[in-house]
Formats: structure tokens, C-alpha cells, sequence
């Protein structure tokens, strides 16, 4: 199983030190993953050839990038090819200490935010607008729905 | 004489501006503007060709008759443009190739230093002297 005990640890706290004020800790925290994207996008793509279109730069979040922070790829990757993607990760590793199930449902949005801010900035780097939202109906599976602005 | 320039994607705008000898500076802007359309002919190209065509150096832009106009294009769409003397005959493909490495290395440096905003002008010293030195090496 996909194990990452710094990253863990630290986005557990980040997600509570930030979310005392559940409102502005959510805008917070995705604020905190863009810059981050940002970066990490900047890093991982150095030693690449360029990306051939929009796909492939999806393709990248969902193995190059996914492998790095939470160290496995994301399980399933659909789209409609209209600029709509939706990445499912099955064993999410921030939810995976949390439960099987539905408890501490109400809590999934805190462990969320950092990866939707994450996704947002690296396409944002990449040269895309794009919204991102995430669902989690039973953990520690969640799926990220991916909107590109067509510019 | 030797002029680099980082420009950001999209808007075009100069994040980096650095020549020597630094007088040349405003005489380039409008070398690397017209060059910027081939650099945007090449990026379009690349779209479709196939896998190991797809490369960050874009090679010699153009010639004119003093001057030779290289570009490099990161995945991030940041274009590095570098401007040389038609005269420095000993400067070769390779050497511009690493020229562009150190800047994109370093470019890539200032991205994740948190006291830098995406979209603002470079300002770190530690990007400064990594060009001067660079640039020196080749006058």
C-alpha cells in the first residue's frame, strides 16, 4: 500500500492548524496546494519533453505528479474530451487513516482542499484555468472532477 | 556581446532582462520580439510531432546578419531567448544547449522559492550572478 509518513503527518496538521475557522480554512489550504502545484509542476516537468496537448498534461497529474506526492498513480482517469476529467483515487492517501467507510464523512472536505489547490495550480502552471472539486462518498476512495476553461 | 531574455507565456511580457555589455539592452527588444513568432511557430509544430521530436531546445530561431537568435521553451510555456553575436563562431549548438539548461535549472530554482510570485519580474541574486557567470564564460 502506498505509505508516506511526512506527507501524512503534515498535511493532517496543516489541514487542523488552518481549519480552526472552517470557512476560511478550506480557501486557505487550497491557496497553501496551488503555489505548491505550482512549484512541483515547474520541478517535475523540467527533465520532460513537452507535453503533446491537453491530455497529456492530465495523463501527467494523474501518474507523474500523483506517483510524487502520494505515491502511487490515480486508479481511474475518465473525461468527455470536452475539457472534463474526473481522477478517482481508490486508497486516497490523506483519507487512508481515517476510515472505511462513512465516518468522519462531515470531516473529508478539510483533507481535500490541499490536493484540489494542488491539481488547480499545476495546470495553472501548465498554462490551463481550470476549477477543480472533489467527492468523497465512502473513504478512503474520493474523486476529483477537473474543469479546463477553454481559452 | 551576449543578450538573454525570459519571457512569460501567453502575455509575452519580459520576466528577465540581461545583456552584456549592458548598453545593448533596448537594441535587442525588437530582435527577440519578431523571433518570439517563430518561437510560436515551432511550439505549434511540435504539437504535432511525435514523442522524441518534442524537445525543450528549440535551436537557432533565426540568423540575421549580425546576430544569432537561439530559443528554448519549458513546459511551462516560459520562453528563454538568447541573443549572440554572429561573430562568436566558437560558440557552438552544445554550449547554447547547456547555456539553456543552467537558465531553466535556475528559472526552475526561483519557481519554488516562496518569496517569489509567479509572474513577477526575477529579482533573486542568486539568478543574477548564475547569468553573469554564465555569460561571462562565453564573451
Amino acid at each position: 500500500m502506498a505509505d508516506s509518513p511526512l506527507f501524512q503527518a503534515l498535511h493532517m496538521e496543516m489541514a487542523h492548524a488552518l481549519c480552526a475557522d472552517q470557512e476560511k480554512g478550506l480557501g486557505a489550504l487550497e491557496g497553501v496546494g496551488f503555489r505548491v502545484g505550482q512549484g512541483l509542476s515547474e520541478r517535475l516537468t523540467k527533465e520532460m519533453p513537452s507535453f503533446k496537448d491537453e491530455l497529456d498534461v492530465v495523463k501527467f497529474l494523474c501518474k507523474d505528479l500523483w506517483i510524487n506526492v502520494f505515491k502511487k498513480q490515480v486508479d481511474n482517469l475518465r473525461t468527455n474530451h470536452q475539457g472534463t476529467y474526473m481522477l478517482q483515487d481508490n486508497q486516497f492517501l490523506p483519507l487512508s487513516r481515517l476510515s472505511n467507510g462513512k465516518q468522519y464523512l462531515e470531516e473529508a472536505p478539510k483533507f481535500l482542499a490541499f490536493t484540489c489547490g494542488l491539481v488547480k495550480g499545476a495546470l495553472s502552471n501548465l498554462g490551463f484555468d481550470s476549477t477543480v472539486t472533489a467527492e468523497v462518498t465512502a473513504m478512503p476512495s474520493s474523486k476529483f472532477q477537473v474543469v479546463i476553461q477553454k481559452s | 556581446t551576449i543578450v538573454a531574455y525570459i519571457l512569460r507565456a501567453l502575455q509575452n511580457y519580459p520576466l528577465y532582462i540581461r545583456s552584456i555589455p549592458t548598453e545593448n539592452e533596448l537594441k535587442f527588444h525588437y530582435t527577440v520580439h519578431t523571433s518570439l513568432d517563430v518561437v510560436d511557430e515551432k511550439i505549434s509544430a511540435m504539437g504535432k510531432a511525435l514523442v522524441d521530436q518534442r524537445e525543450l531546445y528549440l535551436g537557432l530561431l533565426y540568423p540575421t546578419e549580425d546576430y544569432k537568435v537561439y530559443g528554448y521553451v519549458t513546459n511551462s510555456k516560459v520562453k528563454f531567448v538568447m541573443v549572440v553575436d554572429s561573430s562568436n563562431t566558437a560558440l557552438r549548438d552544445n554550449e547554447i544547449r547547456s547555456m539553456f539548461r543552467k537558465l531553466h535549472n535556475s528559472y526552475t530554482d526561483v519557481m519554488c522559492n516562496p518569496f517569489y510570485n509567479p509572474g513577477d519580474c526575477i529579482n533573486s541574486r542568486a539568478f543574477d550572478s548564475m547569468v553573469t557567470s554564465m555569460m561571462m564564460q562565453v564573451c
